[in-house]
């Protein structure tokens, strides 16, 4: 089936009592097929069809602070749009759940895949998860609504998936049995919320002598989420039988020496390319970080120690410096004194297609330790560059 | 125990919040919520009123109560308003929106005129103090004629704010809605019986409430009651409804006082008395006052009318 309708028969499984969306490509097929779910009575919920998808991020606030589970999905311009509601969210510490359709952000118009849009809600104070397939995307719907509403974390969460390459993919996907999710995920109760016979005030004004305690305990949260993400992924392998593992997948990496990161659907090319190597007698591996935010500090730390050198591939670019993921691997590295080479990689903007060959490239630089020119762009097309200043 | 709350007469906005004395806006939160009762829910945009209550950890509010930005008030509203439905408590509480005029004329204005359209079940209430108070006195769409503030100050070249006050009980009506009522901190009873008409419609209904602010428009802390009735009884704020789309039950004006008696009081207005031009200028006001009650007398077939709840 389409990755949309499956993402929509995820929600549908989840059983939210709100949900509040506004169009945009490529997250439409998604909210088309949950209003249909509600117009033939299979979902039971109050589909709000807001005017932006800044109301649809304060509906859902609204909703979620008044004791309702909610979920919202969007992209790209929506995404940004968004930009101060899910600070907002998040500080609140609401448990929302939202599906990103991952898409370029514009100028120029793009609506096609990278990550830019939800790499740059980096700091907004949620949880970000990147899906390979939309069976993962569908199954992390579930998980992230257990993680959001864990009390021990009450943070909400974006589920990450690429636009048209999962959502518009029309691929197998395992579907979720309606009585095993009520098992997995019972109804939210939440501590505190908004009811009249305990009133009480949320969203206040804190001055100096506070406001940094309270950034305190969000950040803490997200922390704690490194344990409760692998947790909760495993005991939903335990109950249908997918576990996805933790914040990173490591790929055929025991006996690697070089070794590529990615996020999203690319991890599929990615992986094939890591199989057609080593049959080729290259010791390749991959890692697909599947949390960006919580970032995997300790994780990548062990994945990579002893590796000769790593390549970050992004799908995003902080212009002015480099992409996203590579300034946080190196990061990661920067207390061990043996860590590998890294080097960065942009690739794949606006839905440039990154095939098998771009990868082994990218392998061939990191293992001959080429200088990467163009600042990182690994797919440019100089031609175009040659005519535009013609 | 609800009932017997409805019956006394508690604050249910807590004494002790920081609001500047002789606040308008203070004075008609406190009116809102004796009209209410507790059973509410308020959702509360960026401005005055959320700051002066809501200093952690320390809350004002005696009701359930959120505050979550400047511009999404309406959506938030929206939000508790479904929520309430989808999880079986909708007899729980009215959901109410307080925003001040830069909240809901301006920055607020497309979410609130995605509530209205999509008829939640909301009374939103702007308590209108004519500027963006909350950070130091700018204009705003509701800022009158001719008040100097700090973003539309007099000069050589200015007689302060160029342009009228935004109509945005005319903007809100025209979505079709049950109930627009506007009135003023200095009628309370006014005040009280059109926030219980607001809260007893099912659907949006939307009031305006003129709440004069002493320390921007620059008059005697202890004068706001009386600067609210002036800009009644010199027609510079009429009060009305507008019921199922029909402007019924405009409160008369039987003896205008002249506008000079109003601007002559506030420092935003001071500039008139003195620059060479500002005579022809308070002549504009007077006008633009004479024209409000002959408008809305003339097309208003006072009277009552009770609306459908």
């Amino acid at each position: 089936m389409e990755g949309s309708h499956a993402i929509a028969l995820a929600v549908k499984a989840a059983r939210p009592n709100v949900v509040a969306a506004y169009p945009i490509t490529p997250q439409t097929h998604i909210v088309e097929d949950i209003s249909q779910l509600i117009a033939d009575g299979d979902l039971d919920a109050q589909y709000v069809k807001v005017e932006s998808e800044h109301s649809a991020m304060s509906v859902c606030l609204g909703a979620s602070a008044t004791g309702a589970r909610t979920y919202t999905a969007t992209t790209s311009q929506g995404l940004a749009l968004m930009h101060e509601v899910l600070f907002n969210a998040a500080g609140m510490r609401l448990p929302i759940v939202m599906t990103v359709a991952n898409r370029a952000l514009s100028a120029p118009l793009s609506i096609w895949n990278d990550h830019q849009d939800s790499i740059s809600e980096r700091d907004s104070g949620w949880i970000q998860i990147y899906a390979e397939d939309n069976t993962e995307a569908s199954d992390l719907t579930i998980q992230a609504y257990r993680i959001a509403e864990d009390s021990r974390i009450q943070v909400p969460v974006m589920v990450c998936m690429d636009g048209y390459t999962l959502t518009h993919t029309y691929e197998p996907v395992e579907l979720l049995e309606q009585d095993l999710v009520d098992d997995f995920l019972p109804p939210y109760r939440p501590a505190d919320f908004l009811n009249v016979n305990d009133p009480k005030s949320f969203g206040m004004f804190a001055d100096p002598n506070y406001y940094t305690e309270f950034r305190y305990q969000n950040h803490r949260a997200l922390e704690a989420a490194k344990a409760v993400i692998p947790q909760i992924s495993s005991e939903f392998g335990e109950v249908f039988d997918r576990d996805y593992g933790g914040l990173i997948e490591e790929y055929r990496c025991d006996d690697a020496e070089y070794v590529l990161i990615a996020m999203g659907s690319v991890v599929g090319t990615l992986k094939d390319t890591v199989d057609d190597l080593r049959d080729d007698g290259v010791r390749a591996g991959a890692i697909k970080l599947r949390s960006y935010r919580p970032f995997p500090v300790d994780e990548i730390r062990s994945a990579l120690a002893g590796l000769e050198a790593v390549g970050i591939l992004d799908k995003n670019i902080s212009l002015g410096f480099e992409g996203a993921l590579f300034t946080d691997v190196k990061a990661s590295l920067y207390h061990d004194d043996n860590a590998p080479k890294a080097f960065g990689f942009i690739a794949g903007l606006g839905g440039r297609d990154i095939p098998k060959r771009m990868f082994v490239k990218m392998f061939d630089c990191i293992r001959e330790d080429k200088k990467i020119s163009n600042s990182g762009f690994f797919d440019l097309n100089t031609q175009i560059l040659d005519f535009q200043e013609v | 125990m609800q009932a017997q709350e409805a019956e006394r007469p508690i604050d249910l906005l807590a004494s002790g919040h920081r609001a500047c004395a002789g606040c308008g806006a203070a004075l008609t939160i406190q009116a809102i919520l004796r009209a209410t009762g507790a059973n509410v829910f308020v959702a509360n945009s960026t401005g005055c009123m959320e700051i002066i209550s809501s200093q952690y950890p320390q809350s004002a509010w005696k009701v359930p109560w959120i505050h979550s930005l400047f511009e999404n008030a309406a959506a938030v509203a929206s939000g508790i308003e479904v929520a309430l439905k989808a999880l079986g408590r909708d007899e729980e509480g009215k959901v109410v929106v307080i925003a001040g005029d830069g909240g809901t004329v301006d920055i607020g204005m497309q979410a609130i005129s995605g509530m209205l359209e999509r008829g939640h079940d909301v009374c939103y209430i702007c308590y209108d103090n004519e500027a963006y108070m909350n950070t130091g006195n700018q204009r705003s769409g509701s800022t009158p004629f001719d008040a100097s503030t700090t973003t539309s100050p007099f000069g050589k070249n200015s007689f302060g704010n160029d342009r009228p006050k935004k109509n945005m009980p005319a903007i809100v009506a025209a979505h079709g809605i049950a109930y627009v009522a506007t009135t003023s901190v200095g009628y309370p009873r006014d005040l009280a019986k059109k926030v219980q008409k607001g809260i007893a419609v099912r659907g949006p209904a939307y009031l305006q409430i003129h709440a004069p602010c002493n320390v921007g428009w620059g008059f005697d802390s202890a004068k706001t009651i009386e600067i609210a009735r002036l800009a009644v009884e010199t027609g510079l704020w009429m009060m009305y409804e507008i019921v199922d789309g029909e402007l019924v039950n405009v409160m008369k004006v039987p003896r205008q006082q002249p506008v000079e008696e109003y601007l002559k009081q506030q420092r935003r207005f001071a500039h008139l008395f003195k620059m060479p031009g500002g005579e022809a200028q308070i002549k504009l006001i007077q006008d633009a006052a004479n024209y409000n009650l002959e408008r809305y007398k003339a097309v208003s077939p006072v009277g009552t009318r009770e609306i459908q709840t």
